[in-house]
């Protein structure tokens, strides 16, 4: 099996991985380089947890070969946390509300999350779920999900409030830049996740999540909605 | 029918449940940080050098003879280091006693099938290769020639004379009879009879993580790390490999959910055989497809009920017959059936019974423990049953279970009489409190519907099987505590739980304690993490061993404090002297313990104490064994000991249903239970709120189909598990009883928030509807077939 060494920049950093063609980036992430936090669950797109960003952008890694990510900067979960290991407000809220429960989702859920805010500075309840459709958790009800990410939302309300700024985000968002600040895609009432149609329309019973992924040869579109 | 209306009582009772430092404070520790951060490891997460991945082959056909099978091409593939079948393995099959040999049919199980497949997807044979992609090429290659036989998918097929026979034994694994008073009689003199029949559903656990491991050889110990509920397998695939008992290891990661389907063993004894032959580390993780292709399932329940009231309202007889679906093997059918049975009845008086439960074989793939067990399926039939007895007297739905709720004292189906409080009237009235106000239709023509069931659910282990766990406490000389532990985790808090428990009686700081859990060659067993056992069990178990720790440290504390060893305060990492600790204390979430070092405190640091201990030879560490209550089950009177205790609660349900495509959408939800005394509220509501949304789920989405025994799909896009977007939030009211058999008086809620929700829903619908679904999972094409039926339905149901 040929292998060609491709250069990836993964949380800012240059890595160089030897790749077959066919390897997936979540495989190459997840043993290549050692990225626990991107986990396989599904290979299918449809439960969310090899989530890494994109340009910012979420996608499944399972649906993304290796060779795709060259260029592109890839972002996961680690690239959240301070120089000195510190979480950032958005994982403290997790903590704080029980907003985990197994862990296997978390990353990803924390990264679409993470996204979303970026892009929508103040999204309701209704556009999180909408926006985490794509991210399956089978241990809490994602109610406590929800309340965390609330949470984390309405300290930014309370910080970008207070000039002085103590506390909040920032501390550690370093590689990510901060919500509110200018990141991609800050246009958009966020509709639409990136990837094909809307998944709102249907009610429990008939359609589910994500049927219709964009295979690996879709460019950052491989997250199914 | 009109709302149930909530005649509650004039006030709640006044919490027995004292508050107390630790114990009862919504903290995060240790897991959680890991979890947040994404630096937790789980079982597909290590890698060691020269690993090599495996890959089973499985069965293509449901029912057969296996003619051959041709290792040739696969061995000769490059980069393959074994290619194993069942001759390769010194012991192949395991004879699985679940109920401990109480009646059931010993049928063996092969590792991996010799001559007879009995499911699509059984293992014929296992590979390992330098990387996955050859193992996976490797298990194309290998050629299995199959010669077809009958076989046998429907349940109610299997006892029926001349069906094709699963297993030469037969394909009735087990018959349980639970009897009590005169049923027959009771029902003839019965003023309303109501009978029934519900049918359940395959269902996939469908954890986010799959069934993973890792396994190597360590100091010539076969060790498997993987995702298990139960190390105590280690004793099994000893046996499989024909090696001394101490000469396998299993660990467990901590699990990305287990839900019981990771009870049974998964890929251990894969993984070990592959290591033993090979010498070499061994990775293997089922996909996802082949999880949802081959893994248990939950038991698809038919019920058939009949049940006998007074007119004054009174449940008087109860005569039900549980049919589950087995598959192909027998895994843990014999005892969720028995749960089945002995829950049957609901959290009801019911002097008269009669149940019969029997688990079948079939050509299905196996299904096993799934949160649940047995008990969960049931609730559908009771709670069904005692709305349509409610409507058949013309009382309303809740007066009608007030008048039949067990009490304290009263006597259950298997003569048992229950010995700790029954709550259920107290999580019904909240239940139902919580829900407000009835909502508008958010369009002409739509309906709304209001149901809600009560469900008892045991925590322990079926009793006859003298349950026990040990635990080993040591307090270092630096005053921090090692909490070793067999416990495995699934992603509960069962470990957590542990440090909180033994953080308040011995005063460390949490950030102070670690738990090393999940290890069969460096714990005291614990007897694996299901049944809703650990927090009773291994709770008890760091409860008592903290007391024995105390016991040996106090006199020495109280010696250098001069005061008597019942003045003695542990908090926050100090001994003080002197009085009863100050109500409401601040919870210490971490951090160490702050040296307060003023005269009045009189405080002595655990550093201080623990060196102290030392230097006069006593003993600072604590190994434990907690035993469970015991006694014996007569199969043939249907009479004796079951199960420990049990975990009460209410769910209530508002639903909207379209009767122009018979969609239902959950509009409100709220689930309440007793827990005795909550260790932590947050994990406690967590496990509330998962737990009803899986039961919605199962209640209204989730289903594996099966079609002559194949799965109609093994993609996890076409299984429905609940989205973010598909179910509202579950609201969760607390009950504390004061009374539990866990520690300090707690009682297990892992399982019981699954049960209620079919039933509350199932109810919702018939509210909404006029007419009832008894068939889950309750999908818009059925609530629509249950419309059309309806003769005449035109506009809003009668009220």
């Amino acid at each position: 099996m040929t292998k060609a060494q491709v250069t990836l920049k993964v949380n800012g950093v240059l890595r160089d991985v030897w790749v077959s063609p066919s390897d997936l980036l979540l495989d190459v992430l997840h043993d290549g380089l050692g990225l626990g936090e991107v986990r396989y669950g599904c290979g299918e797109g449809v439960c969310g947890t090899c989530t890494i960003l994109l340009d910012g952008e979420p996608v499944s890694a399972c649906l993304t070969l290796a060779v795709q990510a060259e260029g592109h900067d890839v972002t996961t979960l680690s690239a959240l946390l301070g120089e000195d290991d510190s979480l950032h407000p958005l994982q403290q809220a997790f903590l704080r509300l029980g907003g985990s429960q197994c862990g296997f989702c978390t990353p990803g859920v924390i990264l679409t999350a993470h996204s979303l805010i970026r892009r929508e500075r103040a999204p309701s309840r209704e556009q999180i779920r909408y926006e985490l459709v794509g991210n399956l958790c089978r241990c809490t009800g994602y109610t406590k999900i929800l309340d965390s990410i609330e949470a984390y939302i309405a300290g930014l309300g309370a910080e970008h409030a207070d000039p002085a700024g103590t506390a909040g985000p920032g501390t550690g968002d370093h590689r990510l830049g901060e919500p509110g600040t200018d990141g991609p895609g800050t246009d958009g009432p966020g509709t639409d996740g990136p990837g094909t149609d809307g998944p709102g329309t249907d009610g429990p019973g008939t359609d589910g999540p994500g049927t219709d992924a964009a295979g690996p040869g879709a460019d950052a579109d491989g997250e199914a909605p | 029918m009109t709302t149930p209306p909530v005649t509650a009582p004039p006030e709640a009772p006044a919490t027995p449940v004292t508050a107390m430092r630790v114990v009862g404070q919504r903290v995060s520790h240790h897991d959680f940080v890991e979890k947040v951060k994404g630096s937790l490891l789980y079982a597909a997460d290590w890698q060691l050098p020269g690993m090599l991945y495996g890959r089973l082959v499985r069965s293509l056909v449901p029912s057969a003879r296996i003619v051959s099978i041709d290792t040739s091409q696969a061995r000769a593939l490059r980069g393959v280091a074994a290619v194993l079948t069942g001759a390769d393995i010194p012991r192949n099959t395991l004879v699985e006693r679940a109920s401990g040999g109480l009646g059931e049919m010993p049928v063996a199980m092969p590792i991996l099938a010799g001559e007879r497949v009995r499911y699509v997807g059984e293992p014929i044979a296992v590979v390992a290769a330098t990387t996955q992609q050859i193992a996976d090429e490797a298990a194309e290659l290998v050629a299995v020639e199959y010669e077809e036989l009958p076989g046998l998918y429907d349940m109610e097929a299997a006892l029926e004379p001349g069906a094709p026979l699963v297993h030469d034994e037969g394909n009735l694994l087990v018959s349980w009879h639970i009897a009590r008073g005169d049923c027959d009689a009771a029902m003839a003199g019965a003023d309303v009879v109501v009978e029934g029949k519900y049918r359940t559903q395959h269902v996939e656990h469908a954890y986010l993580e799959p069934e993973a491991g890792v396994g190597w050889m360590d100091n010539d110990v076969v060790t498997v790390r993987a995702s298990t509920q139960v190390i105590e397998h280690a004793a099994e695939i000893a046996e499989i490999l024909d090696l001394p008992a101490n000469k396998v290891r299993v660990i467990a990661a901590y699990m990305g959910g287990g839900f019981g389907g990771k009870e049974d063993m998964t890929v251990e004894p894969f993984i070990a055989l592959l290591v033993w032959k090979t010498r070499r580390p061994v990775r293997m993780i089922w996909d996802r497809q082949e999880s949802m292709l081959a893994s248990t399932k939950r038991h698809p329940f038919i019920m058939r009920y009949r049940t006998g009231a007074s007119r004054e309202g009174k449940i008087i007889a109860q005569d039900i017959d549980i049919l589950g679906d087995a598959g192909a093997y027998p895994y843990l059918s014999a005892r969720i059936l028995f749960a089945g049975a002995a829950l049957a009845c609901g959290p009801y008086q019911v002097p008269n019974v009669s149940v019969r439960a029997r688990p079948v074989f079939t050509n299905n793939v196996p299904t096993s423990a799934f949160r649940g067990f047995g008990a969960m399926q049931v609730t559908l039939g009771y709670e069904s049953q005692m709305d349509q007895v409610a409507d058949a007297l013309g009382m309303d739905r809740a007066e009608l279970r007030r008048r039949n709720f067990l009490a304290k004292g009263d006597v259950i189906p298997t003569g048992e009489t229950l010995d700790t409080a029954v709550a259920v009237d107290e999580t019904l009235r909240r239940a139902l409190g919580a829900l407000g106000d009835r909502s508008e239709p958010s369009a002409a023509g739509r309906l709304i519907g209001r149901g809600f069931a009560c469900n008892m659910q045991p925590y322990g282990r079926t009793i006859w099987f003298r349950d026990r766990a040990a635990v080993w406490l040591t307090l270092q000389a630096d005053g921090s505590l090692l909490i070793r532990s067999g416990v495995t985790d699934l992603g509960a808090g069962q470990a957590a739980s542990l440090c909180q428990i033994a953080s308040e009686i011995l005063g460390v700081p949490l950030g102070d304690i670690s738990v090393y859990i999940g290890d069969t060659a460096l714990n005291p067993p614990a007897g694996g993490t299901f049944a809703t056992r650990q927090l009773y069990m291994s709770g008890n178990a760091v409860l008592n061993a903290a007391h024995d720790l105390r016991a040996s440290i106090d006199p020495v504390a109280a010696d250098l404090l001069g005061c008597p060893v019942g003045d003695l305060r542990y908090e926050d990492g100090l001994v003080r002297a002197g009085g009863s600790a100050d109500a409401g204390g601040s919870a210490d979430a971490g951090g160490s313990a702050h040296a307060g070092g003023s005269a009045e405190a009189r405080g002595l640091s655990l550093a201080e104490l623990a060196r102290a201990c030392d230097a006069q030879a006593v003993e600072t560490s604590c190994l434990s064994t907690w035993r469970a209550e015991s006694g014996i089950f007569d199969p043939a009177k249907g009479q004796g000991a079951s199960f420990p205790d049990y975990t009460y609660g209410t769910h209530a349900a508002e639903v909207e249903v379209d009767p122009e495509t018979g969609e239902v959408a959950v509009l409100r939800y709220v689930a309440s239970h007793d827990v005795g005394r909550s260790i932590n509220p947050m994990r406690v509501e967590g496990q509330i709120q998962g737990g009803a949304m899986q039961g919605l789920g199962y209640a209204l989405t989730e289903e594996i189909v099966f079609e002559d025994g194949l799965t109609a799909s093994s993609l996890f896009s076409s299984y429905f598990i609940p989205t973010s977007m598909d179910m509202p939030d579950i609201e969760v009211e607390i009950v504390e009883s004061g009374e539990g058999k866990g520690p300090l008086n707690a009682r297990g809620i892992g399982e019981p928030p699954v049960g209620p929700a079919a039933p509350a829903i199932a109810n919702a619908i018939a509210d909404a509807i006029g007419c009832r679904p008894t068939r889950l999972p309750m999908t818009a094409e059925r609530v629509l077939a249950l419309l059309d039926q309806k003769q005449g339905f035109s506009g809003p149901a009668p009220q």
